[in-house]
């Protein structure tokens, strides 16, 4: 089986948040699907929530990361201040790079 | 108790007691699907031998010793020891283990209010909440108004509790939504140089620690 290799993302690095469609207890929330934000900082090895939520305990641990989007990029109708941001916790097989060209767009 | 007036009666005198007795209906009939699922879950649990009544109390009266006072005494060893702040904001879990706090979670992870940043506590998919250091969330945190107007409002719903910050100032929300459990570090008030670190411990709400408020200071000289 492939397993992709851990801390593949770095503080700082620009990623979007995937949407897999995976039905069941993820903890990815809707709002944040498919935006765009920054590696805040790398948490650490978890077991996959959406595995163990169904009593598949033992797997093994997968790279969870802090992403940060800005609140304005997040909410196109944002009330508050440019610099607000958000920090959420996000897994490794909801994350994928993006490319400058992408970012700068 | 005062007898003269005379619209004060036996009844009057009976309500003063009964306050003391309210009790609370029991709203048995309507049980949610929620409620009855749990319910059978926990019989069958027991009957299977797979966890005991005893555990599930013990479980419970975990729950209802932990107080917000825990993760206040943690504040204010932080703001009275740098070098334990510093251990603090690297791993949250052994700050606490470190005061004798018993903690269940996986993670604490310690975020420090700065001049430039506010952060504020919410858990957009259930009610995460590090009730290891605080005891049970609030009403308001699991209710579903803020669980969606944090992440989307948070200067409203901050404001609401009367809380505002200037425009300049980043409000930075953490979706409590995976692994992490999350405790604010408030900034130490000004003007509490001569405190000790129990009257500082003091100054420091259950809000504070989820970011919904600032450290009483109204009562400092």
């Amino acid at each position: 089986m492939q397993t992709r290799n851990h801390r593949i993302y770095c503080a700082g690095e620009v990623v979007r948040i995937r949407d897999i469609g995976k039905a069941g207890h993820v903890r990815t929330p809707q709002y944040v699907r498919n935006k765009m934000g920054l590696i805040d900082s790398y948490v650490g090895l978890f077991e996959n929530p959406e595995e163990r939520a169904y009593g598949r305990i033992g797997g093994e641990p997968i790279p969870l990361y802090r992403v940060r989007l800005k609140q304005n990029h997040l909410w196109p109708d944002y009330v508050g201040s440019d610099c607000d941001t958000l920090v959420l916790e996000i897994y490794d097989h909801w994350l994928e790079s993006v490319t400058t060209l992408e970012e700068s767009q | 108790m005062s007898h003269d007036h005379h619209h004060q009666n036996d009844h009057d005198h009976d309500h003063d007691h009964a306050d003391e007795h309210l009790a609370q209906e029991d709203n048995d009939l309507t049980l949610t699907i929620g409620e009855a699922k749990f319910i059978a879950l926990r019989a069958m649990l027991i009957e299977k031998g797979i966890i005991t009544g005893e555990e599930v109390r013990k479980r419970l009266e975990f729950n209802d010793g932990a107080t917000p006072h825990q993760g206040a005494r943690m504040v204010a060893r932080a703001w009275v020891d740098p070098e334990y702040k510093m251990r603090m904001l690297a791993d949250g879990k052994k700050a606490a283990i470190e005061l004798g706090i018993d903690v269940v979670e996986a993670e604490i992870m310690v975020i420090e209010n700065t001049i430039n940043i506010h952060n504020l506590v919410v858990c957009t998919l259930c009610s995460c909440y590090p009730r290891s250091l605080l005891g049970e969330p609030p009403a308001w945190y699991v209710s579903k108004a803020y669980r969606s107007r944090a992440v989307r409002e948070p200067r409203a719903v901050m404001q609401e509790f009367g809380l505002t910050f200037p425009k300049d100032v980043e409000v930075r929300v953490h979706d409590s939504n995976a692994d992490l459990r999350y405790l604010i570090l408030p900034m130490r008030p000004s003007g509490t140089d001569q405190l000790s670190e129990n009257e500082l411990a003091n100054l420091v709400s259950r809000d504070c620690l989820v970011g919904m408020a600032l450290p009483r200071t109204n009562s400092l000289p």
